[in-house]
């Protein structure tokens, strides 16, 4: 990989959206690298979550262009970007497990979606391993329903990252969490971010979350308003301020180490 | 106590569940008493000894012309054309469904057909289901299937529509085709809902098959209804309309046990 797709891995570009004669967001240009953890704030109905369907494919833009590594953003969600949501992010008739072995299940098996023999058992193997990881290991065999808020938010990340995505995006994901459980997510997110080579995206109502746990915070919020017409002019990112220097560094140096090298290390958390 | 916080405890709620079932009976057989006690030859109200008779007679001892037991051959017929009509109308309702709740394509030539075909009265177009399906089983198949399978539909779709999008961006983002979306995602999430539909329908399923018995079989329950009818044999009616009644409530309590067993997550995942 170039140096200068290193540092443009996501480009946005005069990107617009609008719905009817709502202006939600308003020349957005930004310019992200790989590995980067930028957290979204702002005030409600401030674009966001907007921001964040336009990465995931679920809508596409009414002006402008986005490039993923250099290529237009394919215009429906697909395996290369992950997503968690705040609810309704794992299938409620699925065990653990098999929420997470799904993922391999669906993409070996494009005409039934389903895997059997060797090939499911491997496909449970490896989703075990990774449920293991976030803490889940203990609850393989439960269905969602069974598991409380905390622990269906650590499956929706397993889930989503037993497909190896180079984005992951986070729609408040620890929003509806008690104080205490949201802490050990935090500290779950940055092991596995700092483990993974893996681009963040993730809306957040909590500031203080914000400043924490990005690289880079992304500030949105409307700087035109018309008391007429509130709907005219759209969101735009006010902020874009760069944090935790500390953190990227070090990411920035384990990326340069050979690969060979970076393959037998422990990352430190 | 307001009477809005008392509750009955266990035994209290068998007894008040068996009330109202032991007052009717009750009230039956004073009035069928009564009546056979001015004229013995009364037809309207048998007691339970005739009823037991007549039981006896079709369901325990030969027919004298067929050599069947007229009883448990009606019972089969009716059954028999009771769940292919559901059996079929299940699966074409459950694929209508979600084709229309899922693909927007699809949903848009479906919807309003399904709406409007779903106001087309059953039971008026029955002739032409005699015509065109001849005086045979499958007309009496069809009137079931045609009857359920717009409501089955309708349901499925707006379930299907109530799926959380998030799941179906979920599943996309998991590698899912359309295909295997639908498969793996849908169609589970529908199954639980197919079997409530199911139950909901049973109702409307045994009025359309009697209906269809009644104007042209040789047999089944309505059918035998129907024409004992001719006879004022109400000691053969009445206890094959308590087996009809317990047929359908056995078939509602089997669909609820099959919807327990084979989706216990769908309870948990309502909360």
């Amino acid at each position: 990989m170039t140096q200068a797709q290193h540092n443009n891995f996501i480009e946005v570009t005069n990107v617009w959206q609008q719905y009817a004669d709502q202006v939600v967001l308003e020349r957005l240009n930004l310019s992200i690298s790989e590995g980067e953890f930028c957290t979204l704030v702002g005030a409600s109905g401030c674009g966001k979550s907007t921001f964040l369907r336009l990465l995931l494919g679920q809508e596409r833009p009414s002006k402008g262009q986005i490039l993923l590594a250099g290529k237009p953003l394919a215009g429906e969600p697909d395996a290369s970007r992950g997503v968690v949501f705040q609810r309704y992010s794992v299938f409620a008739h699925l065990s653990v497990l098999d929420n997470v072995a799904i993922g391999l299940e669906l993409v070996q098996s494009p005409l039934l979606g389903r895997l059997f023999g060797n090939a499911k058992r491997e496909a449970r193997e490896q989703a075990a391993e990774l449920l293991t990881k976030v803490g889940l290991g203990h609850a393989l065999d439960k269905y969602p329903s069974q598991l409380s808020g905390g622990m269906q938010q650590r499956l929706a990340i397993a889930q989503a990252l037993i497909m190896k995505p180079r984005v992951l995006l986070l729609d408040e994901p620890f929003g509806a969490l008690d104080p205490g459980i949201r802490k050990d997510m935090h500290t779950l997110l940055l092991e596995l971010w700092n483990e993974i080579k893996l681009t963040v995206f993730m809306v957040t109502h909590d500031l203080a979350e914000g400043f924490s746990l990005g690289t880079r915070l992304l500030v949105f919020d409307k700087p035109r308003i018309d008391p007429h017409a509130p709907n005219a002019f759209g969101a735009r990112i006010t902020y874009d301020i760069p944090l935790n220097p500390q953190r990227r560094a070090n990411r920035a140096v384990f990326d340069e180490l050979p690969a060979h090298v970076a393959a037998s290390l422990q990352p430190a958390v | 106590m307001r009477l809005i916080n008392r509750h009955p405890d266990r035994a209290g709620r068998l007894m008040l569940v068996l009330l109202p079932f032991a007052l009717l009976l009750f009230a039956y057989f004073v009035g069928s008493a009564n009546r056979l006690a001015e004229n013995a030859n009364d037809k309207l109200l048998p007691s339970a000894t005739q009823m037991v008779a007549a039981v006896d007679r079709l369901a325990f001892t030969e027919d004298k012309r067929s050599g069947n037991y007229l009883f448990w051959q009606d019972t089969l017929s009716s059954l028999k054309r009771l769940g292919m009509g559901l059996g079929i109308a299940a699966l074409v309702g459950l694929c209508l469904g979600m084709a229309a709740g899922t693909l927007p394509l699809l949903s848009a030539p479906l919807s309003p057909l399904l709406t409007v075909l779903s106001m087309v009265p059953p039971l008026a177009i029955l002739p032409i289901l005699f015509i065109v399906f001849g005086l045979g089983e499958l007309s009496k198949v069809m009137l079931i299937v045609i009857g359920i399978t717009p409501v089955l539909a309708r349901d499925l779709e707006q379930r299907a529509r109530e799926i959380p999008t998030e799941l179906l961006i979920k599943a996309q983002t998991l590698g899912a085709n359309t295909w295997t979306l639908m498969l793996r995602v849908v169609l589970p999430h529908l199954l639980p809902r197919l079997l409530i539909a199911l139950r909901l329908v049973l109702g409307s399923a045994w009025l359309f098959l009697i209906a269809a018995e009644a104007i042209a079989s040789t047999d089944g329950l309505g059918y035998r209804i129907f024409l004992v009818r001719r006879y004022l044999a109400m000691d053969v009616i009445v206890p094959y309309v308590i087996w009809i009644t317990l047929l359908a409530w056995l078939m509602d309590l089997g669909l609820r046990q099959v919807a327990r067993l084979a989706f216990p997550w769908y309870e948990g995942a309502k909360a």
